[in-house]
């Protein structure tokens, strides 16, 4: 009889991995296609019927990418717009979450739910203006203009990331701080900041997933030398631009950083996006 | 120095009284204790002293100097805290340190006095490692010794033994009282057990829904209890309160009593009662004896009284042990 | 539970992120508000003067705007009824004891970490392009003609595409709701007698309900402002068949240079999106304490 149940039950888990397996192999399979795509010459990219494994390997695409159309300066836009966004970002939102958790006040609650309100503001409604505003500052087009904005746009996440990561952490324990003598500053280096290590990195990953590919802002507010990676390859979808294999490796190389970062972040991802309703 | 002066402490949480305006005085070098059922606002009490929280009203003094509006790190206070509070990413030798970087001090100078408080406090050979490796009593340790290296003029401690079990909770108990012999600092004493409050206190003050229901020794408030709430809650088990005729017959309102002060007789006495429940303790046995007119009456004796449920026995209060109490519940003279 | 001195620092801490968002929220609105009562075309500056309510009335009896409302309905219905439904399966399936569960995961919830325009110039050319693309191939290996998504059903096909990078994220939340799920009251309601469905029907789909609802109301935030999806794809047709009202307004500013009429529709944006938020904020306040 144990060994009957024993039976059912491999029986069963081999009948979920088989199935799990395909219908995650089928939700991956526009990445892993693209993936193959961009190692194929552009023949074979559009060949009939399609190659799966068994065509000739070439990484010429990857070069002529490179070469032809700045895709580095533009992968370096990303880099700077992303990280510069996400830091600026937690570097104002640490104090701003400090407050929030460790000295709660009655307003404290309506400040959140502020703070998540101007999130859900669609950007449509300020297209206009941020466009004129930033017309005529001269950040249009600039990697200081979209730090900025996506430093605004993301500051909501972050502080509240940070603030439900920062109320795990007793209060007890920064009072222990205040008690031994550390001033606000030392309190949040030497105690705070290095207890939340795990939270404020995974706040960090996420904000910059998440500015990596925003795409409303990043299109609309740069065309040409601030563009990110997210406006680059918008240029492909013009007809002249369409070559598949070309596409598919400009495509690798602007999602593979992300891919394996997201990868990491998976958990805090949860968290950071329903804003601590959901752990 | 440690001399700690309450003069009209306050504190209020929006429209709630937390404390109604107190006086205290802490001796240099005085265990005190302040002690109370949960709520009693003792913690709270102890926080104002601390600086964590304002006061609402009132002055406090530390050795004579205003320290009302100073922030918690100015006063040269330490604290143990109920969780320990240890910094959990430093190791044993870097949280006994904060206090001294903190404070500036050389290198070298810190890491001698670490070194010396983990000797005090059997650590030596756990400096290295992290709050999350050690036992509830080591923790316990670290915590004090933070406390200890910045020779503070008081300590304060917030119930620091409630997490530990009761075996540990005994040996804190001692070597708290020790580091109290060797140190002879100021120190404070938050706790809701008044075993705790009776075997370390040089000073206990009993708190009651934010007032000071009385200060004193621990003998003093056990022989003379101010009021019917302070004799409740110091002694164990409880004293036996009885009200009614009996209580008028000795001119009081209520009368107490002491288990410990009653003579147990299976001929004659002044009560005649029936055996119910009873506590053996090995040492002594606490038996609940039902009396007629009177109630339950808690009686101790000694660990083989041989009674069981159910026996008829004879109570005769101690002459000179009845505490008497007016209407007010205050004690009378 | 402080004291002055942490309550003035504080105040203090949290000023910088206050003001900025203060800022960002309402100068931009401000302008927009202003802007949506001028007739200002940025092709004739200079020009603008005050046109009250006539932008709104334009914008409003647009036939587009009717359109592009319904065509946002459409997205994000289309998009939630996807997701959730296949996001219940998925993180039901996922939950099973399995070999290489990691691994599944981290191929389930790659495409949410794609960005936007890459999803789309990938689904548009390499599968749903009528001649070469992997549709069209196992349309001709199978003898069909193949079909042209994006003109034919261009709402349909962008639909596909956002659902595909959302359904991750609806998996991974309720996902991660199932696995919170208290072992022992399932263990208890089987003590009592509850067989496999009803265990499902009375403790798990009301444990869900609130993650489900997360889900539906936090993508529906995001899947109102759905814009590069659109933007490389169809330009929002053939004609407005696949206009939302994001890109409606897009258009009518960026494109026609229309600011007084892409300002009214930004407002209309605005308080839909608000009406939307409401439940959001609700349901998240609800949580907060929680």
């Amino acid at each position: 009889m144990p060994d009957m149940t024993r039976k059912t039950t491999s029986a069963r888990k081999a009948t979920v991995t088989a199935l799990a397996w395909t219908v995650g192999f089928l939700i991956f399979f526009p990445v892993l296609w693209t993936i193959l795509t961009s190692f194929k010459t552009e023949g074979e990219a559009i060949a009939a019927p399609p190659s799966f494994l068994f065509f000739d390997w070439t990484v010429e695409n990857y070069l002529t990418v490179n070469e032809r159309s700045d895709y580095p300066r533009h992968f370096w836009n990303s880099v700077v717009i992303s990280v510069g966004s996400t830091l600026l970002g937690v570097l104002i939102a640490i104090p701003a979450a400090w407050s929030l958790a460790f000295v709660p006040g009655r307003r404290t609650r309506d400040v959140l739910m502020w703070m998540l309100s101007t999130k859900m503001m669609p950007a449509v409604g300020v297209l206009v203006p941020m466009y004129l505003i930033f017309r005529d500052t001269g950040l249009l087009d600039t990697k200081t203009g979209l730090v900025g904005v996506l430093t605004l746009v993301n500051l909501p996440i972050i502080v509240w990331m940070l603030y439900t990561y920062f109320k795990e952490i007793p209060a007890e324990i920064l009072e222990a701080a205040r008690m031994d003598g550390a001033s606000l500053r030392s309190e949040i280096t030497y105690v705070l900041a290095p207890m939340a290590v795990p939270g404020i990195a995974s706040t960090i990953l996420l904000n910059i997933i998440l500015a990596w590919n925003e795409a409303f802002w990043t299109l609309n507010l740069a065309a040409a030398k601030a563009a990110p990676l997210t406006a680059f390859i918008a240029s492909y979808s013009s007809p002249e631009g369409l070559f598949y294999a070309k596409l598919s490796a400009a495509s690798t190389m602007a999602i593979a950083p992300i891919l394996i970062l997201g990868w990491f972040s998976q958990k805090q991802l949860v968290r950071g996006l329903t804003f601590g309703a959901v752990k | 120095m440690g001399r700690i002066t309450l003069r009209n402490v306050s504190k209020r949480f929006g429209d709630v009284t937390v404390i109604p305006p107190i006086n205290l005085e802490i001796g240099d070098g005085e265990f005190v204790v302040f002690v109370g059922p949960s709520g009693c606002g003792k913690s709270t009490l102890l926080r104002l002293i601390a600086g964590l929280e304002d006061v609402s009203g009132g002055v406090i003094e530390i050795d004579g100097v205003n320290a009302t509006g100073l922030p918690p790190a100015r006063r040269g206070l330490a604290m143990v805290f109920q969780s320990y509070a240890l910094y959990p990413h430093m190791s044993v030798r870097r949280n006994i340190a904060f206090p001294l970087k903190m404070a500036g001090m050389d290198p070298s100078e810190i890491a001698r006095k670490v070194e010396a408080a983990a000797a005090v406090l059997n650590l030596t050979g756990y400096l290295d490692r992290r709050p999350g490796q050690l036992s509830g009593g080591q923790r316990q340790r670290v915590a004090i010794g933070r406390a200890i290296v910045r020779e503070p003029k008081a300590f304060l401690f917030d119930e620091p033994l409630s997490n530990l079990d009761a075996a540990l909770r005994v040996n804190m108990r001692l070597e708290i009282s020790e580091l109290h012999q060797t140190l002879k600092t100021t120190m404070i004493y938050v706790t809701h057990d008044q075993v705790e409050a009776m075997t370390m206190a040089d000073k206990i003050v009993v708190l009651n829904q934010g007032r000071i229901e009385q200060v004193g020794s621990p003998l003093d408030l056990y022989r003379s209890p101010a009021n019917l709430f302070v004799a409740g809650f110091i002694g164990s088990p409880k004293m036996n309160l009885i009200g009614g005729p009996e209580a008028a017959r000795h001119g009081a309102v209520t009368m107490g009593l002491r288990p410990e002060h009653i003579d147990l007789s299976t001929s004659d006495g002044t009560w005649r009662g029936t055996v119910g429940m009873s506590e053996h303790l090995g040492s002594d046995t606490f038996l609940r004896v039902q009396v007629e007119g009177l109630g339950m009456i808690t009686v101790r004796t000694g660990g083989d009284s041989g009674l069981r449920h159910g026996d008829a026995v004879c109570l005769t209060p101690q002459p000179g042990r009845v505490h008497r109490f007016d209407a007010d519940g205050k004690a009378m003279a | 539970m402080a004291t002055q001195h942490s309550r003035t620092a504080a105040r203090l801490m949290i000023s910088p992120a206050v003001i900025l968002l203060f800022l960002w929220m309402i100068v931009p609105l401000a302008m927009t508000l202003y802007f949506s009562f001028l007739r200002y075309n940025l092709l004739m500056p200079g020009m603008e003067e005050w046109a009250g309510f006539s932008n709104y009335r334009y914008f409003l009896t647009d036939p587009a705007f009717f359109t592009a409302l319904r065509n946002t309905l459409v997205l994000v219905a289309g998009v939630l009824m996807i997701t959730v439904t296949g996001g219940v399966l998925l993180a039901l399936l996922l939950d099973q004891p399995m070999w290489g569960q990691g691994i599944v995961r981290i191929l389930v919830i790659a495409p949410f970490f794609v960005m936007p325009t890459v999803s789309a110039l990938v689904w548009t050319n390499m599968f749903m392009n009528p001649v070469n693309g992997l549709f069209a191939h196992a349309a001709k290996a199978m003898g069909l003609q193949p079909y042209d998504f994006l003109a034919q059903s261009p709402l349909l096909s962008i639909t596909l595409i956002v659902a595909w990078q959302w359904l991750p994220f609806a998996t991974l939340i309720l996902l991660t709701a199932l696995q919170s799920l208290d072992r022992e009251q399932m263990e208890a309601a089987a003590m009592d007698g509850a067989g496999p469905l009803s265990r499902f029907i009375y403790i798990t789909v009301p444990h869900l309900t609130r993650s489900i609802t997360v889900v539906i109301l936090i993508q529906t935030i995001f899947l109102l402002s759905v814009f590069a999806e659109i933007l490389v794809t169809t330009n929002g047709g053939p004609g407005t068949a696949s206009t939302t009202l994001t890109y409606l307004v897009y258009v009518q500013s960026m494109l026609q240079f229309d600011v007084g009429g892409g300002a009214a529709g930004g407002i209309v944006a605005v308080i839909l999106a608000n009406i939307v938020a409401i439940f959001l904020m609700r349901m998240i306040g609800r949580n907060l304490d929680a």
